[in-house]
């Protein structure tokens, strides 16, 4: 009969205004600003730099091995590595920068990061009043403890904590037995002395 | 009554000029036009309230997507291909290591081919969803179809931003396999949406909208395409079985494991917009029963194959086409490899773009309100039609 389906329709969005007064399922809006969403542990914005210990320059993970420079699609990360006076490596960055108006959050820097340095924030209301200075994050901005990283991704930082752990322990168990195994070394000469 | 729909019906409409029919008028409409779904411009010669001239005008969204890919490796297009269709990512990220996968020759473990499949299914979801939804929006219902699909679309936004970490851009499928596992809770919870609140849905937007007089009103009989045009000019998807040509890429190639899931392909009778409407209605509990099937069937193992390189992939020179059936049609990459760690071409065949040739076939001798109804069943998005 022609008109059941108009009826049919109004009947369907009456249950739903009505619904959505005692339903929570029928009225889902969140009042943002107000009420803060719950974010999944695998929620990304955008990347910092983890460290340990309390100097956030010194205990920065980064080596500056520039994988992610590398990698990352959008080219938003600028790395360069630290040198002593003698213009050695330091294996820490001097400059870190990610350009934030740049970056696109694909997480393909903490993908590829061999030193479990570099992870995605959580944090995401990153507006500010200068596009230029402020969207460009330094080595400083980005330092954020493992503590931070442990009250984001707990799941994540307690795997990544352990597998350190056991590189670090694997590393100590190597150095332990070079050096059981180089003790003789000092009675014979080296073998390519300098003077040749 | 003399009805403007007499007019429509004679073959051949021509557009009269003389003193009391006056002039044709140009009408640009978009690009920035709500009902253009995006940054998309149609040139219509109007003759009264009628279409005689089509004239679709894109490329304002065009972000050079196939040049970049061709610069940077083969990893960091995935999230560039996020962005063509991005209401369906991650059929997207699929189309594109499939590619990958058969130019390298990679093999996907069986557990990542199943929550592939789960997850396209969901991407399909939530493209049909928001076409349903936008499309009555273009209708002239102004929101509440839309807003009934976008929440729930939003639950299943929640469910891939706890699994990808981003509800639209979620860069999710690696080079012979997935990034993460998905873990047994997630498809618990996914199993419980889709049979409680996702079937309410379907349930309340049949009820709401497939029988209503309006509706049938307004889409029955509406742009038209013939199955014959429809095969001539290489439309996909949805839209070609709207018209009655039986073709799933799912069936017809039976790429991944698509052999192993029941499920039927609904075929239309007329090609109208009403069809097309219906298309993706009934895909939708075809979609439901696939994600159904592949969650019961899911077997443990590797979920992404360990012996697959990612970062520095170098594929061996050659090149490939592999496409699959996306929620719009027939999603394809063709890259040629000249052996190093980019690819030396690299091409996207987007169903969007091609769908929207025949607009013009549609919408002639229709009235400029048919035409965004027309073009909001083609289901486009503009950064699949610029990339």
């Amino acid at each position: 009969m022609f008109g059941t389906g108009i009826l049919k329709g109004l009947y369907i969005t009456a249950k739903n205004l009505v619904g959505s007064y005692h339903d929570p399922e029928r009225l889902t809006t969140e009042q943002y600003p107000e009420e803060r969403p719950k974010l999944p542990e695998n929620f990304r914005s955008f990347p910092f730099l983890v460290f340990d210990g309390e100097n956030a320059i010194d205990g920065l993970r980064c080596t500056a091995c520039k994988m992610c420079e590398k990698e990352c699609p959008p080219q938003c990360i600028y790395i360069v590595a630290d040198r002593d006076e003698n213009g050695k490596l330091m294996k820490r960055p001097k400059v870190f920068d990610i350009d934030i108006s740049v970056c696109m959050g694909c997480q393909i820097c903490a993908e590829v990061c061999p030193f479990e340095s570099i992870k995605m924030d959580h944090h995401f209301e990153v507006a500010t009043d200068n596009r230029f200075e402020k969207l460009l994050l330094h080595r400083e901005d980005l330092a954020k403890p493992n503590s931070y990283y442990h009250s984001i991704r707990p799941t994540e930082a307690a795997a990544v904590d352990a597998q350190l752990a056991e590189e670090k322990r694997k590393a100590e168990e190597r150095a332990a037995a070079r050096a059981a195994t180089a003790k003789p070394v000092p009675a014979t000469p080296p073998s390519n002395p300098p003077a040749a | 009554m003399n009805s403007a729909n007499d007019i429509f019906s004679q073959p051949g409409f021509q557009p009269v000029h003389d003193d009391f029919h006056g002039d044709l008028l140009e009408l640009s409409i978009g690009p920035h036009h709500p009902s253009t779904h995006g940054v998309f411009r149609m040139n219509a010669t109007l003759d009264g309230e009628v279409v005689v001239k089509l004239k679709p005008v894109f490329g304002y969204l065009h972000r050079n997507h196939e040049k970049l890919a061709e610069q940077n490796s083969y990893l960091a297009s995935i999230p560039y291909t996020d962005r063509l269709d991005y209401l369906s990512s991650l059929t997207n990220n699929w189309a594109y290591v499939h590619a990958v996968e058969k130019l390298a020759g990679l093999a996907v473990p069986e557990r990542a081919e199943y929550l592939r499949v789960i997850l396209g299914e969901l991407a399909r979801l939530i493209n049909h969803c928001c076409l349903v939804g936008f499309l009555l929006n273009d209708l002239g219902t102004s929101f509440t179809p839309l807003l009934y699909s976008l929440r729930e679309r939003e639950r299943m936004l929640d469910l891939i931003e706890e699994l990808t970490g981003s509800r639209m851009m979620c860069n999710f499928m690696r080079f012979g396999g997935l990034r993460t596992d998905v873990s047994a809770d997630w498809l618990a919870r996914l199993e419980h949406f889709l049979d409680h609140q996702f079937a309410r849905y379907l349930r309340e937007q049949d009820a709401l909208l497939t029988g209503n007089e309006i509706l049938l009103a307004r889409l029955q009989h509406v742009g038209i395409l013939s199955p014959k045009l429809a095969v001539q000019a290489g439309i996909t998807g949805p839209m070609l079985r709207a018209s009655g040509v039986d073709y799933d890429i799912r069936k017809v190639d039976q790429y991944g494991i698509y052999d192993r899931f029941d499920f039927r392909v609904p075929l239309g009778d007329h090609g109208d917009t009403y069809d097309r409407y219906m298309m993706r209605m009934l895909e939708m509990h075809e979609s439901v029963k696939i994600i159904k099937q592949a969650i019961r069937d899911l077997p443990v193992g590797d979920f992404l194959d360990p012996k697959a390189k990612n970062r520095g992939l170098r594929p061996k020179a050659g090149s490939c086409y592999a496409r699959i059936e996306g929620p719009k049609g027939e999603i394809g990459f063709h890259l040629v490899s000249d052996g190093s760690a980019n690819p030396y071409r690299y091409r996207v065949r987007p169903p969007s773009l091609i769908n929207l040739t025949v607009l013009e076939d549609m919408c002639l001798g229709r009235t400029l309100a048919d035409t965004i109804v027309i073009l909001g069943s083609v289901d486009i998005v503009l950064g699949e039609v610029d990339r």
